[in-house]
């Protein structure tokens, strides 16, 4: 009964008169409520965006679905509640959402100044330019001088500042935008010369401009930007819970293990298999008693493996169009970063 | 002596009555005004008869697609065809994504339910549509019934829940069905802390009284949009930890606070306007504070701030668009994301018009509604 | 029986209460505690006090209590820290691009916000009189246009207004860096907005020679105006102060300019490789914004104008006019002087609405008090507390300042009725 409690806020809001909960942990409150309430950009096609059935798709969203389906055994007992950048961290720590994934970078300050716990990374990115073809420039080392448009409060603009403070360049001039559309607006309306985004989100923009032949991302990668989900500091049962949800993709992935072949592999006779899909180790268990046991076993059958999101939200097949192989966001044993700590 | 008998007289000449005297003195009654009326004529054609048939005669309007807007075009250089951008306003456009920039996403992607938001918008129009009839008689209970039930009734329609039909959240609520609640909800629980905020300022109490103008110019000082980033940022830190807002309502919140204080200016210029002499007169039969402010000053009071009322109200509806700057989709963030959906692309200046052709019509309607009002309620009491 | 005391009112005499008898007597008799109006007065207030006072603690041990969770250290350090963004936009203070502390951001944003509402309040005004006497003019057509005018910029979002000019009309109308309008290659016109030439001092006490020479005309012109008013008080005889003046402030400073040296150069914009370099730049943001805030707020001030006209009486004119004043010398003497009386009070309170409205520049990239301050700043610190306090009390401040004007302004022209 959400919207009753809604109301009950409204009427104390009046009177100004609350008591302070006693405070269960986020895992608990997610099994009473019998759903998750997961933060989202919502607008970012291939992380978060609603398909043509209002279906919230990508890999971001895959993650919510993932928590869902490990904790409450089915990974459609999700509410998605879209977040500008802006409000994102107040939004998690104020417990509006258990879970935020958001294309969210982790950093120092953040990690050691928000109260806030990063689990790991389902997508590592990188800043990168974007500029029109006719201006004629091959490189970001020649964008000194340029008027960049920006969307206001993301990492981005401090690397972009770092960049080119490192490479001595003359300053550029910032438009800082509200919104990722206002942004794109002014680019395409020539507020700015340069569009500086996470390099996923630049090949997206391009993609939805008018003539995405006349635009071009320049190939420098100007900065780390390793994405994942967040949670609240000082609750570790939840945070091992979001943390083991993902390396358990990992691991899947690793293992050969996807969602349409996972019914096969039930009663396989590989150790690391049988612990991933639950007949061994009780190790939903060991993170908490009220997961059940085969909490990875529903995460992959119903969501798929890392890989499987990859390329079903952002891969070479679909209008993002990254490809994976041989890039940062590969297995650790094809070359790439991705490395999850094992089951066991 | 003779009767005086007065020649009868002379006829008007001709050039100062009828359309050529209603020209003459109204367009040419001097060599610069002359010049001016025929310049004024000249950039109007200039500018009103591409825009109309920019508007109408070469624009769009059937199709299900951006393919309806385009149109063939042979280049006389390689003699290729082409589809290019016809001429014309594209309303395809607005006409295919009418559900998502009037009711929002949630009933874009549930076509079955969008019966509920347009009762709701019936309803509405049903119960205003007699405020206008000079016959009818219940003008100030309907007027009452819309402020104190209506609200529920249209929440209960949209959201769903009350009544068993499947749920829209409000965070999914959008396009102009959410301007129109954010305004509507604003104003109406805006209107009692308004008066009580209005009757403090007036009162002779003067702990009361400072508390109360603290109130309103803390209000009425700050920009809309820092009080809504108060609501988005602040507010979770105000209230005890677990106690979460919806977006939405955050937002109510902040337009409340932020009307109150307009309500209460405008009701106080009301109870300024009433004669001394009322609340003497009343005191002398008797009365004490609250029946003579609840029978024989505020009555009059509202009535006369209500054109007052009004104009704030015009202001919060077209305020309301600020909702998009801390992520609400409210009707203008709903037609430019609308305009920049891929299958769409570049047809922003259709969603601007289409917007503001809207914003228009309500706010002229209601502002001219008021100067009605005022006229209508000018009964010479006012203290001048 | 009638029976109850007025609460509030000057017809209190004394705190009895009055009561007819059984014989029908009216007699006055001690009331109770309850209902003396004095106590009630003190009760009620001291009750509205102990709300008051309760809801700030519990917000403040809320928030207390929140911050502490959340691990947010309330405190002032970090406004000496050095921000991490950049800023683009500060005509007057000191801007190196990525060395700003946040104290430095903070009052750039408040100069920016300033900055574009103190042009847009001279234009908005200028603007507001041409359309509010336009309102009012014979010509029938004229008058029209104006009432369109008004209603089509009253009756529309300002945001949607913003939305409009900028990424419509203006961004797609003005030519590229490398296509700019230029005049006598001193003056450009591109996307990034207008470039002038600036002024640089070469040698600086030549320089304070010259704006000695400047001060002098300003001084003198002062004394001229005073000294002509005061002549035509006493003889009666008009003496053309206003272009005396003018050609005093024109004349002046152009000879000094040469008699101290020419100690100014001008320093022109030059082309880069994506905008030009030098001079002064006025930004399109800039433009925008100030163009948004003066057509909107025109529309107001325009409705001010006309019913300040039309609140002066018309036995006025007939009698400037028997006084054998002509309808210029109406107008400016008679009308005019009458009018503002009127026309100032809700001026002002639009001022200080234009100045609110510039917040809106935050959806356009103008680097304003609430775009880099509020938006950006908020959001590299998580000070919200803080942060929104002192913006808010940047706007209190204004709204103080405006207020106290208004009271000075009405005290002023207060009218002495018999």
């Amino acid at each position: 009964m959400k919207h009753s409690k809604t109301w009950q806020t409204l009427v104390l809001a009046g009177v100004l008169s609350f008591s302070v909960p006693a405070g269960a942990g986020t895992l608990e409150d997610v099994q009473e409520r019998d759903e998750l309430v997961c933060g989202i950009d919502g607008g970012l096609p291939g992380f978060s965006a609603p398909d043509n059935s209002g279906k919230m798709q990508g890999v971001d969203a895959d993650v919510c679905y993932g928590i869902a389906a490990a904790v409450l055994g089915d990974r459609d007992k999700v509410k998605f509640v879209p977040l500008t950048a802006k409000e994102r961290f107040t939004a998690l720590s104020s417990g509006e959402v258990d879970v935020l994934s958001r294309n969210t970078t982790h950093t120092l300050t953040r990690d050691a100044s928000l109260g806030l716990n990063f689990t790991y990374y389902n997508f590592i990115d990188g800043a990168g330019f974007m500029i029109r073809k006719a201006m004629g420039v091959s490189s970001a080392k020649g964008l000194g001088g340029a008027r960049l448009c920006i969307q206001a409060g993301t990492t981005t603009e401090q690397a972009v500042g770092d960049f080119f403070r490192a490479n001595n360049l003359q300053a550029f001039t910032p438009k800082p935008f509200d919104t990722s559309v206002q942004t794109r607006e002014g680019y395409e309306a020539g507020a700015c010369d340069i569009l500086s985004s996470d390099k996923s989100q630049l090949a997206a923009i391009r993609s939805e401009l008018a003539n995405p032949g006349a635009h071009v991302i320049l190939p420098e990668t100007i900065s780390k930007e390793p994405l994942g989900p967040v949670v609240r500091q000082g609750d570790d049962v939840w945070f091992n819970t979001v943390k083991w949800v993902l390396f358990a993709t990992m691991n899947a992935e690793e293992l050969g293990v996807t969602s349409s072949n996972i019914s096969s592999h039930k009663n396989s006779s590989n150790p690391a298999i049988a612990r991933l899909v639950g007949k061994e180790g009780g190790l939903c268990k060991l993170i908490s008693g009220v997961l059940s046991d085969t909490c990875f076993y529903d995460v992959i059958s119903q969501v798929g493996n890392f890989g499987e999101s990859y390329e079903a939200n952002v891969g070479e097949n679909t209008p993002i169009g990254l490809k994976r192989e041989g890039s940062v966001n590969d297995l650790w044993s094809r070359g790439g970063l991705i490395y999850a700590p094992p089951l066991r | 002596m003779s009767k005086f008998t007065p020649i009868p007289a002379r006829e008007p000449p001709a050039s100062s009555v009828g359309v050529v005297g209603w020209v003459r003195t109204h367009l040419f009654s001097s060599w610069f005004n002359s010049v001016l009326t025929v310049l004024i004529l000249w950039s109007l054609l200039q500018i009103v008869l591409p825009a109309l048939q920019w508007l109408f005669l070469d624009a769009s309007w059937g199709g299900a697609n951006s393919d309806a807007c385009k149109t063939d075009f042979i280049s006389p250089e390689d003699g290729e065809h082409y589809r290019v951008d016809a001429p014309g306003a594209c309303w395809t456009f607005t006409k295919v994504r009418f559900v998502q920039i009037m009711f929002g996403l949630y009933f874009a992607a549930h076509p079955s339910e969008v019966w509920r938001p347009v009762l709701m918008f019936a309803l509405f129009g049903g119960l205003m549509a007699p405020l206008f009839m000079p016959a009818f008689r219940w003008k100030w209970q309907l007027g009452v019934f819309t402020l104190l039930v209506f609200p529920f009734i249209a929440f209960a329609l949209v959201h769903g829940e009350w009544l068993g039909l499947p749920v829209a959240e409000t965070n999914e609520w959008g396009g102009f069905m959410l301007t129109f609640f954010l305004a509507v909800g604003g104003i109406v629980l805006a209107l009692p802390i308004g008066i009580v905020m209005a009757l403090g300022r007036r009162s002779d109490l003067p702990i009361i009284r400072s508390l109360c103008v603290f109130y309103i110019e803390l209000w009425r000082a700050a920009p809309l949009i820092t009080i809504l980033f108060m609501a988005s940022n602040l507010l979770p830190l105000f209230f005890p930890s677990g106690v979460d807002f919806d977006k939405v309502v955050r937002a109510l919140i902040a337009i409340t606070m932020f009307q109150s204080a307009y309500t209460a200016e405008a009701i106080r210029g009301g109870l300024q306007a009433i004669p001394k002499g009322q609340g003497e007169a009343a005191s002398a039969l008797g009365m004490g504070y609250w029946k003579n402010t609840g029978f024989i000053i505020l009555p009059q009071a509202m009535k006369i701030s209500i054109p007052g009322i009004v104009n704030t109200f015009i202001e919060l509806f077209k305020d309301t668009t600020l909702v998009g700057i801390i992520g609400l989709h409210d009707f203008l963030g709903s037609a430019q994301i609308a305009a920049r959906s891929p299958d769409w692309k570049g047809y922003d200046f259709e969603a601007y018009v289409y917007v503001a052709l809207i914003f228009f019509m309500c706010c002229f309607a209601m502002s001219k509604y008021s100067q009605h009002l005022e006229r209508k309620l000018d009964t010479g009491h006012k203290e001048r | 029986m009638i029976r109850g005391f007025v609460f509030c009112g000057e017809s209190l005499y004394s705190p009895k209460m009055l009561e007819g008898d059984k014989t029908g007597q009216v007699v006055g008799r001690d009331i109770p505690l309850h209902r003396d109006p004095k106590i009630r007065a003190i009760a009620f207030q001291a009750a509205a006090v102990l709300f008051f006072v309760w809801a700030l603690w519990t917000i403040g041990s809320n928030t207390v209590a929140n911050m502490e969770e959340r691990g947010i250290v309330l405190g002032l350090s970090w406004l000496d820290k050095l921000a991490p963004f950049q800023v683009g936009f500060s005509p007057f203070l000191d801007n190196v691009l990525g060395e700003n502390i946040y104290w430095r951001i903070f009052f750039i944003g408040v100069q920016n916000t300033i900055y574009v509402s103190f042009f847009g309040i001279i234009a908005a005004t200028l603007l507001g009189f041409v359309i509010g006497v336009m309102r009012l003019s014979p010509n029938w057509l004229v008058a029209k246009i104006a009432s369109v005018y008004v209603e089509i910029f009253r009756n529309i979002p300002l945001l949607l207004w913003f939305f409009f000019w900028y990424f419509i009309v203006f961004l797609p109308a003005l030519p590229g860096v490398r296509e700019s309008i230029s005049f006598v290659d001193a003056v450009f016109i591109n996307k990034s907005g207008l470039y002038l030439p600036l002024p640089v001092a070469e040698s600086s006490s030549a320089a304070a020679v010259f704006l000695l020479i400047c001060l002098a005309a300003v001084v003198g012109v002062a004394y001229l105006v005073r000294w002509a008013r005061k002549r035509q008080d006493w003889t009666g005889k008009q003496f053309p102060a206003l272009s005396a003046s003018l050609a005093i402030l024109i004349l002046v400073p152009v000879a000094g300019f040469y008699v101290s040296g020419s100690p100014y150069s001008l320093e022109y914009a030059k082309l880069g490789t994506f905008q030009l370099s030098g001079g002064i730049n006025l930004t399109t943001e800039f433009f925008v914004v100030w163009f948004a805030l003066t057509t909107y707020t025109a529309a107001f001030i325009g409705e001010n104008v006309r019913g300040g006209i039309l609140a002066v009486s018309h036995g006025q004119t007939e009698a400037a006019r028997s006084l054998g004043l002509h309808h210029g010398q109406n107008i400016r003497l008679v009308i005019i002087p009458q009018a503002m009386r009127v026309i100032i009070p809700p001026t002002i309170s639009q001022y200080l609405n234009l100045t609110k409205n510039s917040t809106l520049a935050i959806a356009i990239a103008y680097e304003e008090i609430a775009s880099i301050w509020m938006g950006i700043s908020l959001n590299t610190t998580g000070q919200a507390l803080i942060i929104i306090a002192m913006t808010v009390g940047v706007f209190w401040t204004l709204s103080f300042l405006t207020s106290a004007l208004l009271n000075w302004y009405n005290k002023r022209v207060q009218l002495t009725e018999r």
